[in-house]
């Protein structure tokens, strides 16, 4: 029998504020144990949670990207159960009214993009951490965590395979990341995401039984974790045999999901208004100010890119999936009026440069630093031993394109450029590896080849064209390198009387 | 006269002039204390020697130069629900008999700064759930009129306290009768100030949408003063309101009621009301026609509901806030338990007493999945409606005056055993916590068996200053302020 696969996930992102969302510790992930609490992130008898406002902010910056509706009336609510890392037996979150609902994103898959609906995105606390150390007994808490803003993002069931779950949350993790709202980082935990899944036989319209997938940490985990529990939701189903609605946490090491809680297992939270909160007005103007200040997000960047480059979809993806190399091609890309080319005329050769070539260079490097790092202004010291300034940068390109360096002399010159901090004029001047296109010059060389070359000349002349490549690689030796090839080219087979 | 008689306003007065000394202040309560406090027990910390040591410092600071602020060197009693830094803090309860907290109230952080005296914590009702102090785990109070008779509750150690001159002034809280309801009881004057006047950080919640701190004093000019040390916006309150804080003594200049409309609602005179509480509150209205109000009738028709409305929403609170008792981070943890699950249990079995228990039951119960809308909702729709009964009677009059309690103090025991009988003693508070309104319990008459009759002022939203001027008003007009407990 065949099946479609219906997929919702939901995200939580930590919001990158400098304060918690109820109090004022900070949120540095990585802290010793319990530095960062007071009395209401642990929670102490009399304590009082104060709406931290740089966090509806992001919230409603980031549901605004997400073309959602954001809610005026905004209550959060307390949601109770117990657990050691929750510090007062109930985590503040909002459940009635999600400060943002009824969204949408666009996501590329195959040729194409999804649109996948956002069901709501809502402000809440996170938990603390409990800490299980091997050799001792019993369980420690740290709630350094504990209180830090989470926006959970909820979708529809809109996704039906583990590339468009890839997918959505790469596009997701994009917008939050242009925002600025979130880091993105899956490996500390700011970025989690949990798929439910269910199976129903093809073309029918009521749902399958869903399960909800936990601890996956990463989009090679996301694919690996979805596909994994397709299949065995198709083997049990053919089989005969029926899904259970729990909660299954990914087992990296062996590659495959198990039971975490069953549905008789899970909570009655018990949600009510947290009265120690009064509801929480958005001014629809303060919201506008948002709107109008929100940055140009990837998708649309990535259309304006194919057409204002002419930018291959390819080409334009690998730079928009991260915001600091984008940032730093426009900001390089706008230097090009200055060295008399259009965006069109530099467009591919500088984003080749970029994610091919100077990601190369970057390789060489015994620190090897990744491209997000070489392309983030500040790090290390700038000039800093792999910084390149993107003036200098779109200097050696428009060199290149203009032919008046090759492309062997281009790559030296790039070298130079990571190792030293120097700008692409001065070690062209220092090394003299300014290209040649004197026509004297290059037949004198050419002359000097052929005489060395009475073989292939010979053999030319036998009707061998395939020799020309050699001599020209010859000539372009003898010069080291510096001969325009063109010209090169052109003066040869004059010589040979081609 | 003995300064442990001085009223609050009277002592601070001599202690500015420079006639006696923080010391002198302290020895003298010290001795008082010594006297009654076996009999009354009001207390379940006394500062001894941290009052002394306080005072002495003080003595010595002022010695160069005189320069004291309102509260200087005026030694209260504070509830002991309400936080104080590195004085335990155990809301008479076992699960928190060892907590000491790392920080101060709001109020306390107020009164603090300007070097007040903490002459100790009082007793209360196991997490200010009761109206006798009987629920207390460290055993009840006693009222100084009478020591087989409960001094009320929740705030009963503090109002016994006063009422005993263990203290110059206290705080209580109150969220469904606590100040004023043991006020009456003992004969003192309890204040419950508007919700949001006074920051409730740092005060143990119970019911965080009907908690409120406020005084309990010797009389009204007390009341006005103390309101005015701790009241004002804290922005670490968010139900804490931005609105001026009048000067209150101000407030009591005018000594009649005219052009004071008086409201007398008849839906608390009714069924159940002692006769005696009845003719003493009426004797009382008469008396305030005479200082010139105008006394009208009107109705507060959803008064009978308020009882049921103020047990499903502050034990639905309640079940919340108190589910950080858990053994983790503080307070109790049960020994010798085998998992998590049994730490909790066995906890919380231990940490609780019945009353508590009951509560967070009927809590949990109130806003469990499939009965939420039945309890829980229906009851603050309700409570939206009873707000709305004291909107409109506000349009009409400017004051509502009623009884405190249907009964003086009741006997230690004689309602320990029937929770609803209890319940009801709070039957003329209750409603006022729900409407967040402004309300004073204070003096006016005795029982043939000489206990104290409570009564209530309540007054609109942030109108303390009229129903202080009030009180204050009928209070100098009366000589129920003079009448002072045996202790015996």
């Amino acid at each position: 029998m065949t099946y479609d696969v219906v997929i919702g996930v939901e995200v939580h992102a930590q919001l990158r504020t400098k304060s918690k969302m109820f109090c004022g510790c900070g949120t540095t992930f990585g802290l010793s144990a319990n530095s960062q609490t007071c009395p209401v992130c642990l929670g102490l008898p009399g304590s009082l949670p104060v709406i931290n406002r740089a966090a509806v902010e992001m919230a409603v910056r980031a549901g605004l990207a997400l073309n959602c509706t954001i809610g005026a009336h905004n209550r959060f609510a307390r949601k109770n159960y117990f657990y050691p890392d929750l510090p007062k037996g109930y985590q503040i979150s909002q459940y009635e009214s999600p400060i943002c609902e009824h969204g949408w994103i666009e996501v590329a898959v195959g040729n194409g993009t999804k649109r996948i609906r956002i069901r709501r995105a809502h402000l809440e606390e996170d938990a603390g951490k409990n800490v299980h150390e091997t050799g001792t007994s019993g369980s420690r808490v740290d709630l350094n965590r504990a209180g830090t803003p989470l926006l959970e993002i909820v979708t529809e069931p809109d996704m039906s395979s583990a590339e468009e779950v890839v997918a959505y949350l790469k596009g997701l993790r994009d917008v939050l990341m242009y925002l600025d709202v979130c880091d993105g980082n899956m490996d500390e935990g700011s970025f989690r995401c949990e798929p439910n899944l269910s199976l129903r036989p093809a073309g029918q319209q009521a749902f399958g039984t869903k399960v909800e997938l936990k601890n996956i940490n990463s989009f090679k985990f996301v694919k690996d974790a979805v596909e994994y529990e397709i299949k065995r939701q198709t083997k049990v189903l053919n089989e005969g045999g029926k899904i259970t609605q729990e909660t299954r946490l990914w087992n990296i090491e062996r590659g495959e999901t198990a039971v975490m809680r069953s549905k008789e297992e899970a909570h009655d939270y018990r949600y009510f208004p947290d009265p120690d909160l009064v509801p929480l007005q958005l001014e629809q103007a303060w919201i506008d100010g948002f709107r109008a200040g929100l940055p140009e997000l990837p998708a649309v960047r990535k259309k304006r890119l194919e057409r204002e480059y002419r930018l291959s979809e390819y080409v334009s993806n690998v730079l928009a999936s991260d915001k600091n190399v984008l940032d730093y091609f426009e900001s390089a890309a706008s230097e090009a009026g200055r060295v008399g080319l259009t965006k069109i005329e530099v467009g591919k050769e500088l984003a080749n440069c970029i994610t091919v070539d100077f990601q190369g260079q970057l390789n060489k490097l015994t620190y090897a630093p990744n491209l997000t790092q070489a392309t983030t202004p500040g790090t290390g010291p700038v000039p800093g031993p792999f910084w390149v300034d993107p003036a200098n940068l779109m200097e050696l390109v428009a060199r290149k394109i203009k032919g008046e360096i090759s492309g062997p002399i281009y790559k030296v010159v790039l070298e130079k450029m990571v190792g030293t901090g120097k700008t692409a004029s001065e070690i062209i001047e220092a090394e003299g590896l300014k290209q040649v296109s004197d026509e004297g010059a290059i037949e004198k060389i050419i002359d000097e080849v052929l005489a060395k070359s009475p073989a292939q000349v010979a053999q030319f002349k036998e009707g061998k064209q395939q020799v020309v490549g050699f001599l020209v690689g010859q000539v372009m030796k003898a010069s080291g390198g510096k001969a325009n090839p063109g010209k090169v080219n052109e003066l040869l087979k004059k010589k040979l009387g081609a | 006269m003995a300064l442990h008689k001085l009223t609050l306003c009277e002592l601070q007065k001599k202690f500015t002039a420079g006639e006696v000394t923080a010391s002198e202040i302290v020895r003298a309560y010290a001795l008082r204390i010594g006297q009654v406090e076996p009999k009354v027990r009001a207390y379940v910390t006394q500062s001894k020697e941290g009052a002394m040591a306080q005072a002495e410092a003080l003595d010595r600071k002022l010695k160069g130069w005189r320069k004291t602020q309102p509260m200087t060197g005026m030694p209260l009693a504070i509830k002991d629900n309400i936080c104080t830094e590195g004085v335990p803090t155990t809301c008479c309860s076992r699960i928190l008999q060892q907590f000491v907290p790392p920080y101060d109230a709001a109020v306390i952080e107020a009164l603090r700064g300007q070097e007040y005296i903490l002459l100790g914590k009082t007793n209360l009702d196991e997490f200010a759930m009761g109206s006798s102090t009987e629920n207390s785990a460290f055993g009840p109070s006693r009222n100084p009129w009478n020591l087989h008779c409960v001094p009320g509750g929740s705030s009963g150690g503090s109002a016994a306290a006063v009422a005993a001159d263990e203290c110059a002034a206290a705080l209580g809280s109150d969220t469904g009768g606590s100040i004023r309801q043991p006020a009456a009881f003992c004969g003192v004057v309890g204040l419950k100030p508007t919700y949001g006047r006074v920051s409730r950080y740092g005060l143990v919640a119970f019911a965080s949408s009907l908690d409120q701190i406020g005084p309990i004093t010797k009389d009204v000019a007390d009341a006005a003063f103390l309101l005015g040390a701790i009241a004002g916006h804290d922005p670490r309150d968010s139900t804490s309101a931005d609105v001026p804080v009048p000067d209150y003594a101000k407030a009591l200049k005018k000594k009649d009621l005219k052009k004071l409309t008086i409201g007398v609602p008849v839906e608390f005179f009714a069924e159940g009301l002692d006769p005696e509480v009845d003719q003493a509150v009426r004797a009382a209205i008469e008396e305030m026609k005479e200082l010139g109000a105008q006394v009208k009738e009107i109705r507060l028709p959803r008064t009978d509901a308020a009882v049921a409305v103020y047990y499903v929403l502050a034990t639905a609170e309640a079940s919340s806030n108190l589910a950080r008792y858990d053994g983790v981070k503080f307070g109790l943890r049960a020994k010798e338990t085998k998992d998590l699950l049994e730490m909790y249990t066995k906890t919380r079995q231990e940490g609780f007493g019945p009353e508590v228990k009951r509560r967070i039951m009927l809590g949990t119960y109130a806003l469990s999945s499939g009965y939420y809308d039945a309890y829980y909702g229906k009851a603050q729709a309700v409570r939206t409606l009873i707000c709305q009964d004291f909107d409109a009677a506000f349009k009409e009059v400017d004051l509502i005056v009623t009884p405190v309690t249907p009964t003086p103090a009741f006997k230690l025991g004689e309602k320990s055993d029937d929770p609803l009988q209890m319940y009801l003693s709070d039957i003329f508070t209750i409603s006022v916590n729900l409407a967040g309104v402004p309300a004073i319990a204070l003096p006016c008459g005795f029982s043939k068996t000489g206990l104290p009759i409570g009564l209530q002022l309540i007054g609109r939203a942030f109108e303390e200053d009229v129903i202080l001027r009030a009180a204050h008003a009928y209070e100098q007009a009366t000589t129920w302020r003079t009448m002072k407990p045996a202790v015996r």
